[in-house]
């Protein structure tokens, strides 16, 4: 099989992901995204591997490893996401503002608490 | 022969779902596939569509279930590519573990069901220019690199189960062990964080009257 095939659609997979993870406006969704980015690198390690045919089999543990870590990242993202949720009754990334630059506090009396919750 | 793997190239940067088209025209034009690589070419179309529809569908629902259409088609790519291992933990973790949880969080988080329109946010013209510029990048890198690149599928399978437990726990144990740690820190953090009420004392100690009284 030409190399090119895994790589180019690993690439585009990963571009995809991308497009996702600045595009899109809730969190959940932009996990999703960030799986799709995973995938498509897990994608070339495999590729990569069984065209080395490395001894070590190096890029395919890796690929496990990988998916490991996707397993423990989106455990605690969405947990994450959820305690935002509970705190802030949004879950959209564009209206978690309060450390952006030049932004005004939003007006609310518990803003301070509810930041030190989420912080805490 | 360069210039066809440009021009393909630059079609594929000029967009994502046009890309794919594009890499069939790179498989026909030149390459002379082989059944393996034609199996690889489709189901990496259903693939990429999928992950497109992901990122573009506006019903939060649809995109986790079409998730599920794009990591299953990369675990047939895996075992495409012999590593047979890898595909069945990809359906085990991504298919039967992952796309749940995102699921429950999808619903956790109250996601409106049906369409939504503000799924996209408005910089999305900004991030559809960043990534047809990282594609178009990528892809053209990729294609010129690998050019005359084959894979040998042939002889021992590389990624049974045998031969990944012999490397994963002849090779890579130590790594293996750091990473199991790593899962347990994740399984306590991930506890830890979705707590509803945390302990008496961090309650009283920051808990404004308005969480009081939601608790």
């Amino acid at each position: 099989m030409h190399l090119a095939y895994p790589a180019v659609l690993a690439a585009l997979l990963f571009c995809t992901g991308l497009y996702g993870v600045l595009a899109r406006r809730n969190a959940v969704l932009v996990l999703m995204s960030v799986e799709l980015m995973l995938n498509a690198v897990n994608l070339n390690l495999v590729a990569f591997d069984v065209w080395l045919r490395d001894a070590l089999h190096a890029g395919q543990a890796l690929t496990l490893f990988t998916i490991a870590i996707a397993a423990a990242e989106i455990g605690i993202g969405l947990a994450i996401v959820l305690m935002v949720y509970r705190n802030r009754g949004t879950s959209d990334v564009d209206r978690l503002r309060d450390t952006a630059e030049g932004n005004e506090p939003a007006p609310g009396p518990d803003q301070s608490s509810v930041r030190s919750e989420v912080t805490a | 022969m360069i210039g066809l793997t440009l021009a393909a190239a630059a079609t594929q940067g000029a967009g994502v779902g046009a890309g794919a088209s594009a890499a069939a025209g790179v498989g026909n034009g030149f390459l002379s596939p082989s059944g393996v690589e034609i199996a690889f070419l489709l189901v990496g179309l259903v693939t990429l569509g999928a992950a497109v529809v992901t990122v573009t569908t506006k019903q939060l629902v649809h995109a986790a279930l079409w998730l599920v259409v794009a990591l299953g088609g990369i675990a047939v790519e895996y075992l495409l590519l012999t590593a047979e291992f890898i595909a069945w933990v990809q359906v085990l973790i991504y298919l039967g573990s992952v796309v749940v949880l995102l699921l429950f969080g999808l619903m956790l988080t109250k996601a409106p069901i049906g369409r939504s329109p503000d799924a996209d946010s408005g910089n999305r013209w900004v991030a559809l220019a960043v990534a047809v510029a990282a594609a178009g990048a990528l892809v053209w890198v990729v294609v010129d690199a690998f050019r005359t690149t084959w894979i040998d599928l042939d002889g021992p399978v590389q990624g049974s189960t045998k031969v990944s437990g012999e490397i994963l726990f002849r090779h890579w144990v130590l790594p293996f062990e750091a990473l199991s740690v790593l899962l347990l820190a994740a399984l306590i953090g991930a506890v830890v964080l979705s707590r509803k009420n945390g302990d008496p004392d961090n309650t009283t100690r920051e808990a404004s009257p308005r969480e009081k009284g939601k608790r």
